[in-house]
């Protein structure tokens, strides 16, 4: 590890699958610019796209959207989206890295990848969110960040536009929070108001 | 609480035993991934601890190789992010062409698909008979599979998909023939190959090279490490030499930076400042 640096105080990990879009749609935007906290997000795209999302995001809210890059300290107030066809990593030292390691879970980038590495670089400073999907990434990463002494919060399967990812969710770690979109919301925006 | 780093010691601990032991130095690796790596090995040999699967590597060197597969081995695709070759041809190539001889370093080769890409490129461009390529890694079974130029029919698709998307002015399948369930590539295209182990962590310059490709290499370097590998292909580049990174690698925070110019920025290609 190199240098001693001020790590934030928290950090937000969130992954989405199918019908990622309006449920970040419904989160992101609601969250104030003076946010004092990284908010990591890895969504799941077609590989041979360039991403969308950063520009999309950007134009609905007042926190500073970016793409996340190798090798760089994570600012509180700004969201990093994972790169398509890259995995998003935490180092230990809290500065983001990216592989082309094999996908996981048929996705690059991976919930689970980024979820495990930033467990262990944040342990209970770490908030980690399951939303809408139709696959099972995030719960193994879930259930680390849980054991990390971190918090898991899941989009109620009910109200998700696919509710497999959150499910799944929920199997790996019964102590996970439900919750619906507008909750997820709220409690990210009283988080940072509490700081 | 703190994150338990225990077993982020034992990590550093089994690197350097790996180091020590069998000179493989990945010290400066980004730990991040390896740590996702080790694991899998981990598991693979039945290991509890990264201190168990350092017993194990240290007493039975059998197992190196194995490990050496898990740090290194990356999987690309011929002609991976076709926008790159097409600069590749139609930026690069133009300035390529005023000179009478060429070398091309592909640094970190793995199973060699980038550099069949080039060597295939070359080919339409009518430099591959002035051109030596270097393919370097330092795994020596990704090596031989390089030399081989043997790939799972099953990944043609994607190769011949790419191949057209980058320009390609033939059909990728006059480079290949199929054979039980594998597409070997043509022999012809290695004449010009020299596939070699170097370390980009330890060894230093060993040829004047006019193009470096390297994507996807650095970014599992740590920043020393990126500095030590950038200042490396600085001293290997002849004045105004090429250098190609990954879509999601730059220079911006490197110390080599001025040394280099942005030649075709969104494709990541620079050039060396021709000033001495």
């Amino acid at each position: 590890m190199s240098e001693p640096l001020d790590q934030p105080a928290r950090v937000i990990a969130i992954g989405a699958s199918a019908g990622a879009v309006d449920a970040l749609a419904a989160i992101l935007p609601a969250l104030p610019a003076q946010f004092p906290y990284p908010i990591l997000v890895v969504v799941h795209i077609r590989e041979d796209r360039d991403s969308m999302l950063v520009e999309l995001f950007r134009r609905q809210c007042a926190l500073d959207i970016r793409e996340a890059e190798d090798k760089l300290p994570l600012e509180d107030g700004v969201v990093y989206f994972a790169p398509p066809d890259y995995h998003l990593l935490v180092e230990a030292d809290g500065w983001l890295a990216l592989s082309v390691d094999e996908p996981v879970n048929f996705s690059r980038p991976s919930i689970d990848v980024l979820f495990e590495s930033a467990a262990q670089a944040f342990g209970d400073r770490l908030v980690g969110v399951v939303l809408t999907g139709a696959n099972q990434d995030g719960a193994h990463g879930l259930r680390s960040i849980i054991d990390a002494g971190g918090r898991a919060i899941v989009q109620d399967p009910s109200s998700a536009y696919a509710a497999t990812m959150p499910q799944a969710a929920i199997a790996a770690c019964p102590e996970a929070q439900p919750m619906s979109l507008e909750q997820i919301a709220t409690y990210l925006r009283d988080l940072g108001s509490s700081k | 609480m703190v994150p338990d780093k225990t077993e982020l010691l034992e990590l550093q601990l089994l690197l350097e035993a790996i180091f020590r032991r069998y000179h493989y130095d990945f010290r400066g690796y980004s730990l991040a991934s390896l740590q996702r790596r080790l694991t899998l090995a981990k598991d693979r040999f039945d290991c509890r601890t990264f201190s168990q699967l350092q017993d194990r590597v240290l007493h039975d060197p059998s197992v190196l190789p194995i490990l050496l597969s898990y740090l290194t081995v990356q999987v690309s695709d011929l002609f991976r992010d076709p926008s790159y070759f097409r600069a590749i041809r139609e930026e690069v190539v133009p300035h390529l062409r005023t000179y009478p001889s060429l070398k091309v370093w592909v640094a970190g080769c793995s199973d060699g698909e980038e550099i069949y890409s080039l060597a295939i490129l070359f080919r339409e461009e009518g430099l591959e008979s002035r051109t030596l390529f270097y393919g370097t890694d330092i795994n020596p079974d990704a090596l031989r599979r390089a030399e081989t130029g043997r790939y799972a029919m099953d990944r043609i698709a994607q190769f011949t998909k790419n191949h057209q998307l980058s320009g390609g002015k033939s059909s990728l399948s006059d480079y290949y023939s199929a054979a039980y369930g594998a597409a070997v590539f043509d022999r012809s295209l290695r004449r010009r190959i020299v596939f070699s182990d170097h370390s980009l962590v330890s060894d230093s310059v060993f040829a004047e090279v006019q193009l470096i490709s390297c994507r996807n290499v650095l970014i599992y370097f740590n920043k020393d490490l990126q500095d030590r590998a950038i200042g490396l292909f600085r001293d290997s580049l002849s004045r105004q030499g090429f250098l190609g990174l990954g879509s999601k690698e730059n220079l911006r925070f490197s110390q080599h930076a001025d040394s280099f110019k942005e030649f075709v920025p969104g494709e990541r290609i620079y050039q060396l400042r021709g000033e001495l």
